[in-house]
């Protein structure tokens, strides 16, 4: 549904942008439609800056980074889905710059790593809980020698006072 | 045997560490290598009007060095190109990434030009194409027009020696 929406949302931008912006394609400033604009940040948020690796396209200052932007406004212009940029960054920067890796053999331990450790861990949570069970109830039961022995001194007792 | 088990835990995760240390988070490998090197048409940083295109080059195997006058690393980079240029056969071409053309061409007179041409790319849209995220870079591409191999950050002689080098060579005997 959501996809349907962005094909028939970017379908429209091309035609109104395409048809509008035409005579001064190149002066068309960065940040003049706000839905652009928009579009672009939301993009922006899930790009990683190459230069500074921890950042987003859309919260670094680097060059590199006001240079990603301003190619992606570009592409938005020519009418390109956002799959489409997305596919424009990883062909250029690989998948590094995606924030959430794809799914895919080399990155099926990324994926599932902490839950084969959940798992893992859980196992052995599970063997010592019960290791610590069988301890207890082998303190708790008494030999046949030990029953006889207690019988013994509690009727001693009993019979003393 | 279950004691054993955290020191065998420690142990894996010192190994995992150690591992970790020798590794540079900077190098990201790079998706162009053995595709086609993108397309291009620059002009030349000494000639506005003389126009090279990717297409020009296709028969020949070089270096594309990615550098910039502003670009500090640049600078321990390019004696090891022109001596290297100087003693063997090959074909560097420069891409001078977002810079200007008179420091440009000044900072060439001052350190010497081991270019065959030096490609000026002056927004740097093609170095985006070509995944540039640190200056310098080095691609090798082949005589079909293939990228080879990506350096990220500057070549050392050690790497230019063991590595570029014998893969040039190499390369230059494909047909």
């Amino acid at each position: 549904m959501q996809m349907m929406k962005n094909l028939i949302f970017a379908g429209l931008m091309f035609l109104v942008l395409g048809v509008s912006t035409a005579p001064a394609k190149e002066a068309l400033p960065v940040g003049d439609d706000p839905v652009v604009q928009a579009r672009m940040m939301r993009l922006a948020t899930v790009l990683r800056c190459l230069v500074c690796q921890n950042q987003t396209i859309a919260d670094s200052h680097a060059d590199l980074a006001s240079d990603l932007r301003n190619q992606i406004v570009e592409l938005i212009h020519q009418g390109k889905t956002d799959s489409e940029i997305m596919d424009y960054m990883t062909e250029r920067y690989g998948d590094f710059v995606l924030y959430r890796p794809p799914m895919k053999t080399s990155t099926l331990l990324l994926w599932f790593g902490p839950l084969l450790l959940v798992v893992i861990g859980g196992a052995a949570l599970y063997r010592s809980a019960q290791d610590r069970q069988r301890n207890v109830a082998d303190e708790t039961e008494l030999t046949l020698e030990q029953k006889r022995l207690a019988d013994q001194f509690l009727n001693r007792k009993s019979s003393e006072s | 045997m279950s004691r054993f088990w955290p020191l065998a835990i420690f142990f894996g995760l010192v190994a995992f560490l150690y591992v970790g240390l020798h590794r540079d988070p900077h190098e990201v490998p790079s998706p162009l290598l053995g595709k086609p090197a993108p397309a291009f048409a620059l002009t030349r940083l000494d000639d506005p009007s003389t126009t090279i295109t990717r297409d020009q080059l296709l028969g020949h195997v070089y270096m594309l060095n990615v550098w910039a006058s502003w670009c500090v690393s640049c600078r321990d980079e390019h004696p090891i190109l022109v001596e290297y240029v100087r003693k063997h056969p090959v074909e560097i071409y420069g891409l001078d990434y977002k810079d200007t053309r008179p420091e440009a061409v000044a900072w060439l007179e001052q350190l010497g030009n081991p270019y065959k041409a030096a490609l000026f790319d002056s927004d740097g849209r093609v170095g985006i194409d070509y995944g540039v995220y640190g200056v310098p870079e080095t691609f090798i591409i082949d005589k079909k027009g293939v990228v080879r191999y990506k350096q990220t950050g500057p070549i050392s002689p050690d790497v230019l020696m063991n590595t570029l080098a014998p893969m040039i060579e190499n390369l230059q005997k494909e047909s």
